[in-house]
């Protein structure tokens, strides 16, 4: 091709030009950015992309062929590149020199991470060392969540770590392990289009995880049929074979129902259940008494629409179920996932290929997140914090003294309660913003006020950052390299595009940083990403989620590898429980579960049922997506779903304002007056911050086990913003309050006082 | 030889607006999409469906056969591309003339600007931005042939107007027991209807 005389003469740099050769000089010509293979910065399914670089600026985005996503991309992933170069991102550390009250100012990092060092180390001097807390989160790489564990046990010898996961599908990582003895989704997504009939409780696919939509119709072009349960309908219910407009929280009531009536038609693989699995008989004793009537009457199902979803289930040879959020956002979160995992189980279903059941997780490294050891009860590669042999094992790779490694902490949600009570008196947090994501968020406001100093590291100024005393600024993904573990349990390789913006860094060169101010070089002193990657990999080493055998290498050849792969001959383990389970024995467990009611329900003041969720513009508390003009200008305020027949009472018409209160609180929105919803529910997107923020309204109600909020279920009210103004209210149903169920209110009792902690 | 053309399936959009994003992302109108995503009717269902152009085989193109200043060119494969800058004279006969409502007229640019098929991916066998990145395959692009292999539904490229017939080179995806699509039939139906009972029809 010939030389553009033009393009010549503008770069001027015939030196330059010669020296690379007429042969680079003709592919620069032609292709003038490079493209680097990375994935998505958002959701679990961590769809394959190529960023466009020109001049070491993130230009655009390209389709990339990966195994899972084939190249689509939602339109979050569409626009996540924008992040890159964007006007609100902190680009230098922030501190507050007057104290509480005094603006943020720009600082260097020396002075910003000197203060932090001196007032942990009198904090730490005079508290203990547990005055300090980690708040971290599941959004970023393995690398960067296994330092933050790392640094918050073997550095700051605080037991107080845990990450926003508990807030995500905590409840569904519990289950799996009863059931089935690991926490991870069986199968790969791919394998979705071998199943004949899928079942989705509780998961806005279509919205939380578009991409992976076409699986689902991979199979549904094969013939397979689609039963979705959800209090929507949702775009995923609209075209479903069969929609289950469940109550909100009361699914437990239909899945139970729905395995009675397996058993009353002999649906029950009895060999499976005889060969692989134990505890059969006290489920099956257990869920006698689920009559589609009185599971109507409960969840508002139709009592013939269960049926028919019990038929539709059983009939088919490959069955799935999907489950997430929808479920497991619930005070009795973990027995609805055991319910799921009981039916699969009955049905024989699990280990069948494209059969059993996945939980859909929903950060984008929210796997490999709680795998990385930045869990409070948890250690890298799935050890447990009080078993001694994995004390040990962690302890010698840290090259700490075994004595030293703390025992187990506060989970996030009951880490509020400590700070509010003082004895959390300085928190990091990571990846993650509080004031939009925790329930009842002016309880979080006022504790997270009481820290001297909070610490917020992110890469915008979020709603918590704001609050903060010291601000660090962050990399984005795109900056820095590492692996994530995606839904499926995939471990995709995340590669660097550009260099930090500014002066920001990545998490844990930060981390870096602090540690030598602490004089703990020795033990955390790493160079760079793969560095923390070998350790990580020494680390899970002999876990149950184990990537010893894994190498970025391989992980590119092979277009994501699955944990675990124990050597490095081994291919991964894509699919899960074909021979054996988890569990010593190789059995699945059978556990019954009996339905509860949500901690809060509708009554006379407050006769709605408030549940949230996302849209498919945003992601999580919307810092980042509210950030970019096109995801913002499609959802720019959160707005609240009536019923029409819901909202003929108070008068309201679609778009007009309206006030919502829960026992709570109250915020003003626009309604939405629709049919696609349940006429004794209302919904709100939980994306927004401020007084958009729905999480000044949720319930801070928990699973007593795994601590996961209830956000899909508290009573709440609604009325035309010119209404007069009621005053609070007790006209609504508390099931379970601190008194009765002191385990389900981690802000208001501390129930973390009572735990047995062995010092 | 088999063409590659488009597949629109309504039933499969989710709304996600995955292809307005991506379709924004063109050098050639970057910013701005020539995908329409519209919810059919938002207050009864959320029910959705993106419009493309249709690239009309027969009759050729009425966008450009109406064009007075000849902006608006047709490929060798038959695709309709927007009109040409220095040719575009902002009449908007071309707005007027398409059956489907898909060119926009720029004021500010004083240009037609419509879906040109991604012809500078096509051209190099690469699919179009929209039908790569949508999640579900609502907008798909391949052979008649892939298509009625992989996917369940009754593609249609003719589209009756009354007595007009319009054959385009992409295909609505229909269930497979419906009718083909009269567009005037329907109309007549519904104004027949309000006729008989002077209500306002609520849906087609």
């Amino acid at each position: 091709m010939s030389v553009n005389k033009d393009v010549f003469q503008q770069r001027n740099t015939n030196t330059d030009f010669q020296s690379h050769g007429l042969k680079d000089w003709d592919a620069h010509s032609r292709t003038p950015e490079t493209l680097i293979p990375t994935h998505c910065s958002f959701c679990g399914v961590q769809c394959g992309m190529y960023l466009k670089v020109r001049q070491g600026q993130v230009i655009g985005v390209e389709p990339r062929n990966y195994a899972h996503n084939r190249g689509s991309l939602c339109p979050k992933g569409v626009v996540a590149y924008q992040q890159a170069n964007h006007p609100d991102r902190l680009r230098y550390p922030l501190i507050r020199r007057g104290g509480k009250g005094s603006p943020l100012e720009r600082a260097t990092w020396d002075e910003a991470l000197d203060y932090i060092v001196s007032r942990w180390q009198d904090l730490q001097g005079q508290y203990g060392k547990d005055a300090i807390a980690i708040y971290s989160g599941s959004s970023m790489t393995n690398e960067k969540c296994y330092a933050m564990g790392k640094f918050a046990r073997a550095v700051l010898g605080t037991r107080h770590v845990d990450y926003n996961g508990r807030l995500c599908m905590s409840s569904a990582a519990v289950a799996y392990a009863k059931a089935f003895g690991i926490d991870r989704s069986p199968i790969p997504m791919t394998d979705i289009p071998n199943a004949d009939c899928l079942v989705a409780v509780g998961v806005n696919m279509s919205e939380c995880f578009p991409v992976m939509m076409q699986w689902v119709w991979r199979a549904r072009d094969r013939g397979a049929s689609l039963i979705v349960l959800d209090p929507r309908e949702t775009p995923l219910a609209r075209t479903a074979d069969l929609w289950l407009p469940v109550r909100s929280g009361t699914d437990m009531v239909v899945l139970n129902t729905m395995l009675n009536l397996l058993i009353q038609d002999g649906m029950i693989d009895e060999e499976y259940i005889r060969e692989r699995t134990v505890g059969w008989e006290q489920v099956r004793e257990t869920v006698a008494k689920y009559t589609p009537e009185e599971a109507q009457r409960i969840s508002g199902v139709p009592a013939e629409r269960i049926i028919t979803a019990a038929r539709m289930y059983g009939r088919a040879a490959t069955s799935l179920i999907m489950h997430a959020r929808g479920i497991e956002h619930s005070s009795h979160g973990v027995n609805t996932c055991l319910a799921c995992t009981n039916l699969a189980l009955a049905r024989g279903q699990v280990g069948k290929l494209g059969g059993g059941t996945m939980m859909v997780t929903g950060q984008g490294n929210g796997q490999g997140g709680r795998e990385m050891g930045q869990k409070a009860n948890q250690l890298p590669g799935y050890r447990h914090i009080d078993v001694d042999e994995d004390r040990r094992f962690i302890a010698q790779v840290w090259g700490i003294p075994v004595e030293e490694m703390p025992w187990e902490g506060a989970a996030a949600t009951e880490m509020i309660h400590l700070m509010a009570k003082g004895d959390i008196k300085s928190c990091m947090i990571a990846c993650s913003n509080l004031m939009v994501s925790l329930p009842d968020n002016q309880t979080v406001r006022r504790a997270l006020q009481q820290l001297d100093p909070l610490i917020v590291v992110d890469f915008f100024m979020s709603e918590t950052a704001e609050l903060a005393d010291v601000v660090l600024p962050a990399a984005v993904w795109c900056e820095d390299e590492g692996t994530t573990t995606n839904l499926e349990g995939r471990v995709v390789k995340i590669n660097k595009a550009v260099e930090p913006l500014g002066e920001s860094k990545a998490d844990w060169e930060i981390l870096v940083e602090l540690a030598k101010r602490m004089g703990k070089e020795r033990i955390f002193s790493y160079r760079s990403a793969r560095d923390i990657w070998n350790d990580l990999r020494k680390a899970t080493k002999g876990g149950a989620a184990d990537y010893s055998g894994m190498s970025w290498e391989k992980i590119d050849e092979e277009q994501g590898m699955f944990w675990p792969c124990p050597d490095e001959g081994h291919p991964g383990t894509p699919r899960l429980f074909t021979e054996r389970f988890g569990h010593p024995d190789g059995k699945a467990r059978f556990i019954a579960v009996e339905y509860q009611p949500p901690a809060e329900e509708p009554g006379e003041d407050f006769p709605f049922r408030l549940t949230t969720g996302r849209v498919v513009y945003h992601y999580l508390s919307g810092n980042q997506t509210r950030r970019l003009g096109f995801l913002n200008a499609q959802a720019p305020e959160p707005w609240v779903e009536i019923h029409p027949q819901a909202a003929a009472k108070p008068g309201i018409q679609n778009h007009d304002r309206v006030r919502i209160t829960s026992p709570r609180g109250s915020m003003e929105l626009q309604a939405l007056v629709v049919p696609t919803i349940r006429p004794d529910t209302l919904f709100v997107p939980y994306h927004y911050g401020h007084a958009e923020a729905i999480n000044q309204l949720t319930n801070p109600a928990v699973d007593p086990t795994v601590k996961i909020p209830e956000y899909k279920a508290c009573a709440a009210r609604i009325e035309r913003i010119d209404a007069p103004e009621k005053e609070g209210g007790t006209g609504y149903t508390v099931n379970y309050n601190p008194e009765n169920m002191p385990a389900m209110f981690p802000y208001a009792v501390g129930e973390t006082g009572n735990k047995k902690i062995k010092e | 030889m088999a063409i590659k053309t488009m597949f629109v399936d309504p039933s499969r959009c989710i709304g996600c607006r995955s292809c307005e994003a991506a379709c924004r992302e063109c050098e050639s109108h970057k910013g701005e999409s020539m995908v329409m995503v519209d919810f059919i009717d938002r207050e009864l269902s959320v029910a959705t469906q993106p419009t493309i152009c249709m690239h009309c085989e027969d009759p050729l193109a009425p966008c450009a056969q109406v064009c007075p200043a000849l902006a608006i060119l047709v490929t060798d494969e038959g695709v309709v591309q927007m009109a040409e800058p220095s040719r575009c004279i902002g009449c908007q006969n071309c707005v007027y003339a398409c059956p489907f409502g898909v060119p926009k007229f720029d004021a500010k640019a004083r240009l037609m600007k419509k879906c040109n098929l991604c012809y500078d991916r096509t051209s190099q066998d690469l699919t179009p931005w929209c039908a790569q990145v949508c999640p579900t395959q609502a907008l798909w692009y391949g052979t008649y042939e892939e298509f009625m292999h992989q996917r369940q539904g009754k593609p249609v490229n003719i589209t009756n107007f009354g007595p007009q017939e319009v054959k385009t080179r992409v295909y609505w995806v229909l269930p497979d027991e419906s009718e083909p699509l009269n567009i005037a039939d329907l109309l007549d139906q519904v104004t027949s209807k309000e006729k008989q009972t002077g209500e306002e029809p609520w849906v087609l």
